[in-house]
């Protein structure tokens, strides 16, 4: 009698483990994709932005230190993502960038002959959709890794994270002040200015 | 915690869509079986008194007939039921964008793909002024969205985009694949309902006069239990399109409140659906291009029916859309909430 009710607690201990490491080892691969979600995003913005500096360069002789802190930025970016940077060292730069093409677009807005122009309409709304893309990947992956970070934490899984090979990964922080105040820009075609 | 509940959540719901599209299926091809079968048997009461001679229906050819038919549509709207739904509307498929709205169509689905952590769907265009839009598809990997030209001239870009996250939450949980399933069995039992109500009359006009002078019938017809199966038989012949169609009604309800909620959750602009749903009903033109038959997978009612404004026992039943004064008011609230929780009331004024 003794050594059934061993077995069926010795079977629903088995199934717990199992569960538990499934489930976290299925958070965890969401977590991978959901970064490499923003590495493709961010990887199309930095190929988008040589495009919109040529376009509008030459109408914007005299914004050239915009457009210089845009290519700047960019380069720096590129630069320290190849060295395979951290996540907060990634959010760092990538923010500066944000910043930069934040400014840059506010610049062309206030040139409505230049934005009349069929290309930069487009290339505003290309970049308007890649910023996009970044925030809602980097959204993505915060909810994701948020929830990774939480299993594993909680008692009693917190028990089986260590031999799941699970660890606390880090969130992607929006550091940079100018960043948090990119929504009061407009930066989308003709939509209303977000409420505060 | 919350968020975890969500995931949860999602998964009992795709979970709760599956269960529900096969019990559909099987419900179908029962329900099949039982006019099939039913047949049969009438028509073996019909003939056992017959001489052994004559014809005795003993083999139930008509049932087995039946449940193959049913079988082999089911399988077919399992398959291709979106493109019906597609073609039924009229869509164009986007697929090079030619304009900039179509552009935007374009990158903006492709936001909300990666805001949802669900594959890019394909996107889709219905000539009609009118604004609304709907999200049809067998699975997370091969959906469709598509969108009115009114809607891509009536909305902001942000306004869209929440539009769009509603149609990715009923592709995300699973919606479509019933939603669809319902809106071709709904389709499908009506033209056959159609076609035998003409074909009946026709008939009845024809042989009434023969079936009564055969002689062999009447023992049969004498039994009156025989008599309430051919009553009940005929019964569920008329009221078939009936029963599916408040099936479609009582299945989409609840759904359009929790995509409402997905959508806030992608775009985290609850305000932003809300505006867009005020504009939607401020067209409120009944949408041509869609029919009775997959008004259930539009986001707003393309009928523009009044039932949908009430929340009583009888529209719950009856409509296939919740008020959208409720649905506004709660996008508003949370809109509120989320607000409050970022603390931007009180930060407002130092930024």
């Amino acid at each position: 009698m003794t050594i059934i009710v061993l077995l069926v607690i010795v079977a629903a201990l088995a199934f717990w483990f199992i569960g538990g490491y499934n489930s976290l080892i299925s958070l965890k691969n969401q977590v991978a994709n959901a970064w490499k979600q923003i590495d493709v995003q961010l990887k199309r913005r930095h190929d988008l932005i040589p495009n919109l500096v040529n376009t509008v360069k030459g109408a914007m002789n005299f914004e050239r230190d915009t457009l210089e802190a845009v290519v700047q930025a960019r380069n720096q970016a590129i630069a320290v993502e190849k060295q395979g940077a951290t996540v907060a060292q990634t959010a760092a730069v990538e923010a500066q960038l944000t910043g930069a093409l934040s400014r840059l677009l506010a610049v062309v807005e206030a040139y409505p002959d230049l934005k009349a122009t069929g290309n930069v309409a487009q290339l505003q709304e290309e970049l308007t959709s890649t910023e996009n893309r970044i925030s809602f990947a980097r959204q993505l992956y915060n909810d994701t890794a948020t929830q990774y970070n939480t299993k594993q934490q909680q008692f009693p899984i917190n028990l089986i994270a260590g031999a799941a090979g699970a660890s606390v990964v880090e969130l992607w922080e929006i550091t940079d002040v100018a960043e948090r105040a990119v929504p009061a820009v407009d930066l989308s075609m003709g939509s209303p200015p977000r409420r505060a | 915690m919350s968020e975890e509940d969500a995931s949860v959540n999602l998964f009992a719901q795709q979970e709760a869509n599956r269960r529900r599209s096969r019990w559909l299926v099987l419900g179908f091809i029962l329900f099949f079986a039982w006019l099939g079968f039913g047949g049969d048997w009438i028509a073996y009461q019909l003939t056992a008194g017959n001489p052994p001679r004559e014809y005795h229906h003993v083999v139930p050819w008509f049932g087995l007939l039946m449940m193959a038919i049913a079988a082999g549509i089911a399988a077919w709207i399992w398959r291709t039921g979106a493109d019906r739904v597609l073609w039924s509307a009229g869509a164009q498929e986007v697929t090079t964008p030619s304009s900039p709205e179509e552009a935007q169509l374009a990158n903006v689905v492709e936001e909300m793909a990666i805001a949802s952590g669900v594959p890019k769907p394909r996107c889709w265009i219905v000539p009609d002024d009118d604004p609304n839009a709907f999200a049809t598809g067998h699975d997370q990997q091969h959906a469709h969205i598509a969108v009115t030209r009114g809607l891509l001239r009536l909305c902001s870009r942000d306004e869209l985009q929440a539009v769009i996250a509603h149609e990715m939450g009923h592709v995300k949980n699973l919606d479509v694949q019933l939603m669809t399933l319902l809106a071709g069995l709904v389709g499908a039992i009506a033209l056959i309902s159609d076609g035998l109500a003409r074909v009946l009359r026709g008939g009845v006009r024809f042989g009434g006069g023969g079936g009564r002078s055969s002689g062999g019938g009447k023992k049969g017809a004498g039994n009156p239990l025989v008599l309430i199966v051919i009553a009940l038989w005929f019964i569920s012949w008329l009221l078939a399109p009936l029963i599916t169609r408040v099936l479609a009604l009582a299945v989409s309800r609840k759904r359009e409140y929790l995509a409402d909620a997905m959508s806030a959750q992608f775009t985290r602009n609850p305000g932003s659906l809300a505006s867009a749903l005020e504009k939607i009903e401020g067209a409120h033109a009944p949408t041509s291009a869609i029919k009775k038959g997959s008004a259930h997978l539009c986001i707003a009612d393309p009928l523009g029916r009044r039932i949908n404004e009430s929340e009583s026992w009888l529209s719950d039943r009856l409509a296939t859309h919740p008020p959208m004064a409720i649905r506004i008011a709660r996008l508003r609230a949370m809109g509120y909430q989320e607000q409050k929780r970022s603390g931007a009331f009180i930060a407002s004024p130092t930024v």
